[in-house]
């Protein structure tokens, strides 16, 4: 057991202006605890608006002025505040962004990678990093806009994996591309792990978090639910009704709608924030606060499930 | 009806050079629905424009029951839905008004769709992709309604919201018996949805 990076009880709130100078304060991020192991991948699966993207930027240190921060990030067994999180950044915590408009449109993709040195060790990392991902030497000399969205992820990877990083956090890596272009990015980040840094993968497809990841922690409205290997999946291990839901909407397995959506942030709900929408749902569920237990190897917050145990 | 293809081609620029597509000939039925796959840049999105009316080919022509599409008037029957819902709203008009665009939306489908009351007074920006997405299928459903393009519209979303959004076009699709062609990256999407699947890379 070698935990890179362990986050506990983490919530975020942002201050905002209500009419004229009065100011509220609104909890967008309520509980989130996940663990990455050294050369493993996490998967963090939820809807948009659920805070996934929250939890990567909270861990990055790029949080907007406005936002609060709460609960622990630990680096290595070391506390993770914005001074070490802002020495890390870029060097050993990466971040891998959803797409091009991330990159400097004005900037030749070598200079990009490089982050504008020109040494020769520079240059020959950058050759091999845009090698392994079977980039030629030519790409160095292009704009942005002259990579097709495939090699734009490409080049976002490796702009990622020429520091050698120990932390990867890829914010939504594929949307959009076609399976066998997906299937060959996702890959990457295989590779990346078994050199032994931890992959934090986000992302809203289940199926895509299931097909690489090891393990598979799923947020709603801003908490973490439920937290399986990929294997538990499969297994019909899995316990919060949630996660339950996802799995049977897939195409490929029943493809069965829930009603409704997750409560906004500022709707108050007290109890567990899916019980609207449970089907087991009880008085406890309504009213009391839900703990995330360990049930099994993972982490379930629902009454039930550990009412029900586990076989 | 029957809404039919003809021996497309179309490039964006340099007319005849680097075509996005070449001699494409495709038919849809009413009460069909067809899966379209191809790998990225193949032309999935152009081939819906040129279906849907938006873009003219360079070649070949677009026909609905034999007659060219470009001549109908009024309330087009061939909608598209688009893959990024953010792009396909006017982001300075409050949705209430984006939803009545095309004539007044029943009551019913905005039921369905799970719309909820108060994002009509919100604008486009304070609304997640899958909420925005809802108007956009609320905002086809006109009577004049014949047939249905789905560009890759669920692939933002998460596994629930899609097939939510799946449910209710399925069931309107065969109250109506729409013709519908669904474009997709999914593979079990498509074998879950359509009567039949054309892979536009062979």
């Amino acid at each position: 057991m070698n935990p890179i990076l362990e986050v506990e009880h983490l919530s975020i709130s942002f201050t905002q202006y209500q009419t004229g100078m009065r100011q509220r304060e609104l909890q967008v991020v309520h509980d989130l605890s996940l663990t990455i192991e050294a050369g493993s991948i996490v998967a963090v699966v939820g809807s948009s608006g659920s805070g996934k993207s929250l939890l990567a930027h909270g861990i990055l240190g790029i949080l907007p002025y406005n936002a609060h921060m709460a609960g622990m990030i630990r680096y290595q067994g070391k506390p993770l505040d914005p001074q070490l999180a802002g020495h890390l950044r870029g060097t050993e915590i990466v971040l891998v962004p959803q797409g091009v408009a991330y990159l400097d449109p004005l900037m030749k993709i070598g200079a990009q990678i490089r982050k504008g040195k020109k040494d020769k060790t520079a240059l020959t990392r950058c050759r091999n990093v845009l090698n392994r991902y079977g980039l030629g030497p030519e790409t160095e000399n292009l704009y942005p806009f002259e990579l097709s969205g495939g090699m734009a992820r490409r080049v976002l990877i490796s702009t990622a994996a020429v520091e050698s990083p120990k932390l990867i956090v890829a914010d939504e890596p594929t949307p959009g591309l076609d399976a066998a272009a997906a299937k060959r990015i996702l890959t990457h980040f295989r590779e990346l792990a078994d050199d032994g840094a931890g992959v934090l993968l986000i992302t809203h497809d289940l199926e895509l978090a299931l097909s690489v990841a090891d393990r598979v922690t799923v947020i709603y409205a801003g908490e973490t639910i439920e937290n399986a290997a990929v294997t538990d999946f499969n297994n019909g291990k899995i316990y919060h009704p949630y996660t339950k839901a996802l799995w049977n909407a897939l195409p490929q397995n029943g493809f069965v709608p829930i009603s409704g959506t997750q409560p906004y942030p500022g709707e108050i709900v007290s109890g567990c924030l899916f019980a609207p929408r449970c089907p087991d749902r009880t008085k406890d569920c309504q009213e009391k606060n839900i703990p995330y237990s360990p049930v099994g190897a993972g982490y379930v917050r629902c009454l039930n499930a550990k009412k029900g145990g586990i076989v | 009806m029957i809404l039919e293809g003809k021996q497309l081609g179309f490039s964006y620029r340099h007319k005849g050079s680097f075509p996005v597509l070449q001699d494409v000939t495709l038919s849809l039925r009413s009460g069909e629905r067809v899966g379209l796959i191809a790998p990225s840049g193949r032309g999935k999105t152009t081939l819906c424009k040129l279906l849907a009316g938006y873009e003219q080919p360079d070649h070949g022509q677009v026909l609905l029951d034999g007659k060219p599409l470009s001549r109908h008037r009024g309330f087009c029957p061939v909608q598209m839905i688009w893959q990024h819902p953010e792009l396909a709203i006017d982001p300075l008009l409050q949705l209430k008004r984006t939803l009545q665009e095309a004539g007044p939306v029943e009551e019913s489908t905005l039921h369905a769709l799970q719309i909820n009351p108060a994002w009509l007074n919100r604008f486009p920006s304070e609304l997640s992709g899958g909420e925005l997405q809802r108007f956009c299928i609320a905002r086809v459903f006109q009577p004049g309604l014949r047939f249905l393009l789905c560009d890759e519209i669920t692939a933002m979303l998460d596994q629930i919201t899609q097939a939510q959004i799946w449910d209710f076009l399925i069931a309107e699709a065969q109250k109506r018996d729409l013709g519908m062609l669904v474009v997709s990256h999914n593979h079990h999407l498509l074998q879950r949805l359509c009567t039949r699947i054309i892979d536009l890379s062979i």
